[in-house]
C-alpha cells in the first residue's frame, strides 16, 4: 500500500473558498414571542482549487440556506466567506450581479425547468452571463463562446434555437449546466443537478461534469441527498445536520468507515448499501432549529434525542467538529467519534 | 390462480396531438404475500397500468384488449360500485406525493375513521380510539395529538407514514405502493420501507412497488418486472434478474445505476430516448431504435421466451442458452 497523496492543505495549496464560522439566523414568530430559526449555525470548510466537495443533508438540514449564503443570494447574520482572497460575505446580495468575482463563483440549479427563462433560447440563455458580465460582448465573440461551450457540454448546435419547454430533461440540464460555466467560473455550486432526471440520462450528467471539471480546471461544491452520486463524484464530503457539519473527510473513507452516528444511519439507509438499515434506523424527529430570541443557546448536540448513543454529556456541551487523532483531513463533531464500534 | 393477474393488457389515450399507445399487451401476475417490483423509467408506463387495474385511468383512457382480475373479480368490466367496495378494503394504493394525496382541508384522524367508516363495521363511538391505534401501528410519534393534525402540519415523512395508515386500515389483500418514498429523505425512505415490509409480512399482503430506483427494488422485492414504453420487456425473480438480465435495455438499466463500488467511467449511458408513443408506425420493439443489438428480424412481433421464472420479450437477448 502506498502512501496516500497529501491533500490539498497539507501541500500548502491555499484555499479558494475559506468559510469561517458562517451563521444565518432568519426572524421567526412563535407562540411565545419572537424568535429566531438558526439555519445555518457556525459552518467552516475550505475548498481547493481542482477540488470537488461534497456537501450532504437530508431536508431541514441548511444545505439550502448554505448554499446561499456561498453563492451571495443571502445576506449572512455572522462570519467570513472567502473566496479568490476577497471578503464576499460582506458583499450586499443586491450588489453581488455586478461584483468583479460574480464571474468566478457560478450556480447550477435543481431543476433546470424551473431555472431556465421560459421565453429565451437555449442560446440566449446560455450567452445572458456574457452579456451582463463579459469582457467580449460583440455579436461574433458571443457566438464563438456560445459554440464553444456549447460543444463541451455536448449540446448540438440545432438545439440551441430551441426554447426549454422543446427540449428534454438531459438538454436542459446541460443548458444550465453550459450557462453557468461559459464565464469560466473557478468554483461551480450545484445544488442536486440530477435529482429530477431519469438515471440513464443522470449518467451522461454526471459524466459530462467529470469531464467539464478536467478541461476547464473548475472546482466543484456539488450538494446533494443522493450519497451514490456523492461518492461518484467528490473527493471529499461534508455531512451537514440541523445547521451543522456533523463530519467530513475524504469521500472514499468516509462512506467506509464513517464515525458520526448520523452518517452511519445515513449510509445504511441507501438500498444500495448492503446494511440492513433496520440497524441504524431513526427514531423520533429532529430537534427544532428555532429558538427563542435572546434565549440562552442551550448548548447541547444537536442530533441529541435522535442519536443510539446520546448519553448525559451530550445534553450539556456540543460537540465541536475535530479532526480525529492523526488524521488532519477527517473531522467529526461527536463526543463519541473514537470510541464508536466499527461499521 | 394468482391474486392479481394482468393479460395482454393494451390501453390508448385519445388526446388532441394523437391517440397516445400508452400500454401494449402488458402482462402481470401477482401472489399472495409477494413483493413485486414495477421498475421503469418515466414514461414506462408503469402508474398508467396500476390506474388502470382500479379503473382509476384518465377518461381520456381506452383500453384495447386485456383483461385484469383480482381475487377473481374483473376488474375491467366492474361496476363501479363493485370497484368502490374494492378499494381501500381489498386492493389499496398509496401514492407519490403524500400531501398532494390526502385531504388538506380534513384532520388527519378523520381521515383515517373515514376509511372505517366505507369498508369496516366498527361503530362510530369506537373509531377515534381505532383511527389513533393506526397512527400508532405507523410508528407515529404522539398519536393522539396528531390525530387533530391538518396534512400541511406534518413533514413529508409522516404524511406518508398517514397515508400508510389509510391503506392498510382495512389490511387489504394486495398494496400498490406508487413511488411511495421519492422525494423522502433516506433515512425516511428506510423507515417507510421497513414499515411496509412488516405489515406486509404481517398480514400476508401482496405489494406492488412502482419505482424508477433499482436500488430500492432490489432491496425490498422477491420479484422485479421491467417496463419500457408502454412494455413489459423482462421479469424475474430479484437476484436472478441483476446478476443474469437477458433484455438489453434491463442491462442497460443496471448498467446506469449507481451502487457500491462502481466508478464514474463504470457507468454505463443508455443511447437515445423513449420513441414518441404517438406514433402510428411505432415498431413492435419499441427498445429497438436505441439498442446496439438490432437485427432485421427485430421488426417482428415480440415474442415471449420463458425460462422458468424469467420471462424476456426480445428476438435477441443476452444469452446463448435462449437466443
Amino acid at each position: 500500500m502506498t502512501a496516500p497523496e497529501p491533500t490539498a492543505s497539507q501541500s500548502g495549496t491555499s484555499a479558494l473558498l475559506d468559510v469561517d464560522n458562517l451563521v444565518k439566523r432568519f426572524p421567526v414568530k412563535t407562540a411565545q414571542g419572537p424568535g429566531e430559526l438558526l439555519a445555518v449555525n457556525r459552518v467552516s470548510f475550505q475548498i481547493y482549487p481542482g477540488e470537488t466537495v461534497g456537501l450532504v443533508g437530508e431536508s431541514g438540514c441548511g444545505k439550502s440556506t448554505l448554499v446561499r449564503l456561498l453563492t451571495r443570494t443571502l445576506a449572512i447574520t455572522d462570519g467570513r466567506i472567502l473566496f479568490d482572497g476577497e471578503d464576499l460575505g460582506q458583499v450586499d446580495p443586491a450588489k453581488m450581479p455586478r461584483h468583479p468575482k460574480r464571474a468566478k463563483l457560478q450556480m447550477v440549479f435543481q431543476d433546470a425547468q424551473d431555472s431556465l427563462n421560459p421565453r429565451f433560447t437555449a442560446y440566449d440563455a446560455i450567452a445572458e452571463p456574457l452579456r451582463l458580465l463579459g469582457l467580449k460582448t460583440a455579436e461574433p465573440s458571443i457566438r464563438a463562446q456560445v459554440a464553444d461551450i456549447a460543444q463541451l457540454t455536448g449540446l448540438p448546435v440545432e438545439l440551441l434555437q430551441r426554447f426549454p419547454h422543446q427540449l428534454s430533461g438531459g438538454q436542459k440540464a446541460r443548458v444550465g449546466i453550459a450557462r453557468a460555466a461559459i464565464l469560466r467560473p473557478l468554483l461551480l455550486v450545484l445544488d442536486e443537478p440530477t435529482a429530477a432526471l431519469d438515471v440513464s440520462v443522470q449518467v451522461v450528467i454526471l459524466q459530462l461534469l467529470a469531464d467539464l471539471r478536467r478541461s476547464l480546471g473548475m472546482s466543484l461544491l456539488f450538494v446533494s441527498h443522493d450519497l451514490n452520486v456523492v461518492r461518484l463524484l467528490c473527493d471529499r464530503i461534508l455531512v451537514m445536520y440541523l445547521g451543522q457539519i456533523v463530519e467530513s473527510g475524504p469521500a472514499r473513507e468516509v462512506f467506509a468507515n464513517p464515525r458520526h452516528p448520523y452518517t452511519r444511519a445515513l449510509i445504511a439507509s441507501s438500498p444500495s448499501s448492503g446494511r440492513n438499515p433496520a440497524q441504524y434506523l431513526l427514531p423520533g424527529e429532529p430537534q427544532s432549529p428555532i429558538r427563542m430570541r435572546g434565549a440562552d443557546v442551550a448548548e447541547r448536540c444537536g442530533f441529541h434525542g435522535r442519536c443510539p448513543q446520546g448519553q448525559a454529556l451530550c445534553t450539556e456541551q456540543a460537540p465541536a467538529l475535530l479532526p480525529l487523532p492523526g488524521q488532519a483531513d477527517r473531522s467529526v463533531a461527536c463526543h463519541f467519534a473514537q470510541t464508536l464500534l466499527n461499521f | 390462480m394468482a391474486l392479481l393477474e394482468v393479460d395482454n393488457l393494451s390501453l390508448e389515450f385519445r388526446t388532441r396531438g394523437g391517440t397516445v399507445q400508452a400500454l401494449e399487451d402488458v402482462s402481470l401476475a401477482i401472489d399472495r404475500g409477494e413483493t413485486v417490483g414495477l421498475v421503469g423509467e418515466s414514461g414506462s408506463g408503469k402508474s398508467v397500468l396500476s390506474y388502470a387495474m382500479l379503473g382509476l385511468s384518465d377518461a381520456a383512457a381506452r383500453i384495447t384488449q386485456g383483461r385484469a382480475r383480482f381475487d377473481g373479480v374483473d376488474l375491467l368490466n366492474a361496476d363501479e360500485r363493485t370497484l368502490a367496495d374494492l378499494r381501500g378494503r381489498e386492493v389499496s394504493m398509496i401514492f407519490q406525493n403524500p400531501r398532494a394525496a390526502l385531504n388538506p382541508i380534513r384532520k388527519i384522524g378523520h381521515q383515517i375513521e373515514d376509511v372505517l367508516e366505507r369498508h369496516t363495521t366498527t361503530l362510530r363511538k369506537n373509531r377515534e380510539a381505532a383511527a389513533i391505534a393506526c397512527l400508532a401501528q405507523m410508528q407515529i410519534p404522539d398519536p393522539q395529538r396528531r390525530y387533530h393534525a391538518y396534512p400541511f402540519e406534518l413533514s413529508g415523512g409522516l404524511c406518508q407514514r398517514v397515508m400508510i395508515a389509510l391503506a392498510l386500515a382495512c389490511s387489504p389483500k394486495l398494496l400498490i405502493a406508487d413511488e411511495p418514498t421519492t422525494g423522502l429523505d433516506v433515512t425516511t425512505q428506510a423507515a417507510i420501507m421497513t414499515l411496509i415490509m412488516e405489515k406486509a409480512r404481517s398480514l400476508r399482503m401482496a405489494t406492488l412497488l412502482i419505482t424508477h430506483d433499482l436500488g430500492l427494488a432490489r432491496a425490498y422485492c422477491n420479484r422485479i418486472v421491467v417496463m419500457h414504453a408502454g412494455h413489459v420487456v423482462e421479469s424475474a425473480p430479484t437476484e436472478l434478474l441483476f446478476t443474469q438480465a437477458h433484455h438489453p435495455y434491463t442491462r442497460q438499466l443496471i448498467g446506469a445505476t449507481p451502487i457500491g463500488r462502481t466508478r464514474l467511467d463504470d457507468l454505463i449511458a443508455v443511447p437515445g430516448g423513449l420513441p414518441d408513443l404517438r406514433r402510428a408506425d411505432l415498431p413492435s420493439c419499441r427498445f429497438s431504435q436505441r439498442c446496439d443489438r438490432m437485427q432485421a428480424h427485430c421488426d417482428q412481433p415480440l415474442p415471449r421466451r420463458i425460462d422458468g421464472d424469467h420471462l424476456v420479450r426480445c428476438h435477441y437477448p443476452i444469452d446463448p442458452a435462449l437466443a
